[in-house]
């Protein structure tokens, strides 16, 4: 009986490994999710093993050695059996090769992927969490940018990694992308190191998965692994200063007059804050707010005139600009492609 | 030397007292040093708590049934998983489990009373009034410039969230020192329980004749006393940090972030098996009485309880996979974490081996110390899953955790709780709970519970972080999340259930006797409810079971014993 439950959970995990999800575990598209998920492939099949022969004897037991008698009255006591030394010692003994053989498979992960060799090609990326976005900066290239990360394709014959140098602002905070690897918690005063290289060219999703104030929830990862040309062009984009457009010119000094240069660098103007996303080139990104809605214009006017809107929580306060400086500083913005 | 039990059946002297007024009871509640009042109190304090814990996770399962919901904001519910899990794991599983062995060891060992009764009254007050100033918080958390609010910090409140600059206002102050003065009784009540059981068994219980709750629950306290002070440093140094300008955790001024997660989790970790050990003792003392069996393996069980109070003292890191502690610190832990599946597996098996040719009788507790088997057996397995350091960077802090630990505090511990209530009920009352809503009880919590928590590993595979007050539509995590809110439901219902069995059988629950279950430990000799000295005269014992002894005059366990582990007792016999 109790077995029938525990098989439904097995089945539900099985099927959930056939299913396409964005973030599953069990579809691993780069080198430390993969031997991550053939580790775990070795792991799963031990316990089953190890769980259908309990269980199994636990069933065979209950309805073996059931009592008849309804209430156990009037039967005699079963043979009093106290214990065995030779059962307890095999009982001891195998668990613990079992334990020794899995303690081996997991050392030889843990240190492939903590102590790889770095290819002297890799790409560095320096990400640095705030509540409640991700920071992500090009120290060789020049290039700063937030919450997507832009990373060339790693595939064969050209292995390119990208190594993350990882640090928080406030917080402790944890990059999760479950397609391309385990997670790595972003801890202040300490620097982590973890890397990364998806195998495909596309979109993987993830999000922050250390419990990091009030908007944990809505702190997501966007990584689009480029082909090697496309990364290039926009490397090449991101390192020019803002476009300038004659245009937008009344958006621009509504943007320059405002508290919006104390907390964000569009570069190339006099804004050069540091403690929100840059927004050099924030009209090219997908998302806004942290990957939590597409960046379209009205939803960036919904965020200026309030962040609450859709991050309740986020750091960056309403803004109460009038339905005209509201449309000119979102025409600017959407402008800085 | 014999077994030696004088079976009185004298009334209780209050059976027979005219009705004093309630003032009078309320009195005598309050300023009782009787363990068995203590105990009493102690489990009806963590069952409240239960049932606010219970809202808590309600509340929250509704908010995460659909994508995008906008039941409560998300301050609310960082403060409702703050102030469930620091509940459930501080102020149900501590209070509950001191509770039955308040109540219940001096029974066993022959005892008129724990060893400081003073202590006991001290420890239960400066816990309960711990509760109620942590929920006080919701009152007067923000200080008086606002309104209250709760602790939002998670129940292992990660620096540098609880400096000042992070969470202004009082509720992580009110988190703090709950924590804190909670400590301090727990300290009391384990040093009573220790001291109890070193100084206060009846002639004859040697240790090698002590039952098994008793012995664990020695194991157990001296993990509190290892694992609190920690804690208790740790609380200390963040008031420290608030308050004074001090720099433990303050990464802002140079602090450590990780020295908190070493600190919390040296308590944490041993924490689960202080929670846990006493499901086994339950476990232990339940399964043989319904498998109409001795247990199988004393010595392997004591040996596999002690075995893992040590080596839960070296597995703390296992919660800091992904804080970057390099491959060396790592691995050590990964070993740490497997090794304790050795004994722990033990346990399981000789469990097994003690229903094996039994006559195994599915009363109400036994179904759920059954379930309790079962379910301590995937908790386990998934355990081992976690402990494989690479695949805990995938599973950490996601659901698959949640679903994890779950399994552990409710599929095991709750479950033995419950199988404990129906078990000890009869005792503690004098009148039986209703066997079949009790089965009732066991069918719809067992339904919920797997629907709920087999699930809730799914979404976690599929990359969903705990503590998320919600979640984007496009991950596929609706369906399951869906699935398991619906089975929070099922689970309220069958606790409805419970709560209505004790409060009826209360009055009208049939007599229970003195020894409804044919048992064998010496609580089952004296009457029900026992009288307040419990035992009229002092039994003597002459093995682990003394009852068996006196049913079963042809075939006393001291037979056995004397054979095997006491030459010296046999001499003395024979002379």
């Amino acid at each position: 009986m109790f077995a029938s439950q525990g098989s439904c959970g097995f089945t539900a995990i099985i099927l959930s490994a056939l299913v396409a999800d964005p973030t599953n575990i069990f579809e691993p598209a780069g080198t430390p999710a993969r031997s991550i998920f053939s580790l775990s492939m070795l792991v799963l099949s031990i316990t089953a093993a190890i769980f259908l022969i309990v269980a199994g004897i636990l069933a065979y037991v209950l309805v073996k050695y059931r009592s008849r008698a309804s209430n156990g009255e009037g039967e005699q006591e079963p043979p009093q059996i106290y214990g065995s030394n030779q059962i307890e010692l095999s009982w001891t003994v195998i668990p613990i090769l079992i334990v020794v053989m899995l303690f081996l498979a997991t050392t030889r992960v843990v240190y492939t992927t903590e102590r790889a060799q770095r290819p002297a090609n890799a790409l560095d990326v320096t990400v640095i969490g705030h509540q409640f976005w991700w920071e992500y900066r090009y120290p060789e290239l020049g290039v700063v940018t937030a919450n997507e990360l832009h990373v060339p394709v790693s595939d064969h014959p050209q292995t390119l990694p990208t190594y993350l140098t990882m640090s928080s602002a406030d917080t402790d905070h944890s990059f999760w992308v479950p397609r391309l690897a385990g997670k790595m918690d972003l801890i202040p005063n300490k620097v982590n190191t973890m890397w990364i290289d998806p195998q495909m060219k596309g979109l993987y999703l993830g999000q922050c998965a250390q419990y990091c104030g009030v908007q944990h929830a809505k702190m997501l990862i966007r990584v689009y692994a480029d082909s090697p040309e496309e990364f290039a062009a926009w490397v090449e984009h991101q390192r020019q200063p803002a476009v300038d457009d004659p245009g937008v010119a009344e958006g621009r000094n509504v943007f320059m007059h405002n508290a919006c240069i104390s907390c964000h660098t569009i570069r190339g103007t006099v804004a050069t804050g540091r403690f929100g996303p840059d927004l050099t080139h924030v009209g090219g990104r997908e998302t806004i707010a942290s990957g939590s809605v597409p960046n379209n214009p009205a939803n960036l006017r919904e965020f200026i005139d309030n962040p609450a809107n859709f991050k309740p929580g986020a750091l960056m306060p309403p803004m109460h600009l009038d339905t005209h400086d509201l449309d000119a500083v979102t025409a600017y913005l959407t402008t800085l492609k | 030397m014999a077994t030696q039990i004088p079976v009185n059946e004298l009334h209780d002297q209050g059976a027979q007292a005219p009705r004093r007024l309630w003032l009078e009871m309320l009195h005598g509640w309050v300023t009782t040093v009787d363990h068995k009042k203590i105990g009493l109190m102690y489990i009806g304090y963590a069952l409240i708590f239960l049932v606010v814990g219970g809202f808590e996770a309600l509340l929250m399962r509704v908010q995460l049934a659909i994508p995008n919901n906008h039941f409560v904001s998300p301050e609310v519910f960082n403060g409702l998983f703050t102030m469930h899990g620091t509940t459930m794991v501080f102020f149900v599983g501590m209070p509950i489990l001191f509770g039955f062995g308040n109540y219940l060891i001096p029974l066993m060992i022959g005892a008129r009373d724990m060893a400081f009764p003073r202590l006991n009254a001290f420890s239960f007050w400066i816990s309960a009034f711990a509760g109620f100033l942590l929920y006080f918080s919701y009152i007067g958390g923000s200080g008086l410039y606002g309104a209250g609010s709760a602790p939002d910090v998670g129940w292992f409140a990660y620096a540098p969230l609880t400096a000042r600059v992070f969470s202004p206002g009082h509720s992580t102050d009110y988190w703090t020192l709950a924590l804190l003065l909670t400590g301090i009784g727990s300290i009391g009540t384990a040093l009573n329980i220790v001291t109890t059981i070193i100084c206060m068994r009846c002639p004859g219980m040697k240790m090698s004749r002590l039952p098994l709750l008793p012995w664990i629950y020695l194991v157990m306290s001296g993990l509190t006393f290892v694992a609190i002070g920690p804690l208790t440093a740790a609380q200390i140094m963040l008031m420290l940090d608030r308050y004074v300008g001090s720099h433990f955790f303050d990464t802002q001024a140079g602090g450590s972030a990780v020295l908190w997660m070493h600190f919390f989790w040296i308590f944490g970790h041993p924490e689960v098996y202080i929670l846990v050990l006493p499901a086994f003792a339950f476990a232990n003392e339940i399964i043989p009485v319904f498998s109409r069996k001795a247990i199988f393996g004393y010595p392997a069980m004591v040996a596999a309880s002690v075995g893992i109070g040590f080596i839960s003292l070296s597995v703390w890191a296992h919660h800091m996979f992904t804080v970057g502690l390099g491959p060396g610190g790592n691995t050590f832990f990964v070993l740490a974490t497997m090794i304790i599946s050795v004994p722990t597996g033990i346990k399981i098996f000789n469990w097994l081996a003690t229903l094996w040719g039994g006559k195994i009788q599915l009363t109400a507790s036994m179904m759920f110390a059954i379930g309790f088997l079962f379910q301590f057996l995937v908790a386990g397995l998934t355990g081992i899953m976690l402990s494989v350091a690479p695949f805990d960077w995938q599973l950490g802090n996601s659901y698959f955790v949640v679903a994890h630990f779950h399994y552990v505090l409710v599929g095991a511990i709750l479950f033995m709780v419950f199988s404990a209530f129906y078990y000890w009920y009869p005792k503690m009352t004098g009148r039986m709970l209703n066997e079949k809503l009790g089965k009732w009880h066991f069918w719809l919590f067992v339904i919920g519970f797997h629907l709920t928590f087999d699930l809730m590993h799914v979404p976690g595979m599929l990359g969903m972080p705990r503590r998320i007050y919600t979640y984007e539509a496009d991950r596929g995590w609706m369906i399951w999340n869906l699935l398991i809110s619906s089975g929070a439901i099922i689970q309220t219902v069958a606790t409805i259930l419970f709560v209505y069995n004790m409060v009826s059988s209360y009055f009208k629950g049939p007599i229970a006797g003195s020894d409804p279950w044919d048992a064998w430990t010496l609580e089952w000799s004296i009457p029900s409810p026992p009288p307040s000295y419990n035992f009229a005269e002092i039994p003597i014992v002459g093995s682990r079971r003394p009852l068996w002894d006196l049913k079963h005059p042809d075939d006393p366990d001291t037979d056995y014993e004397m054979g095997q582990a006491d030459p010296q007792e046999k001499q003395e016999e024979g002379a």
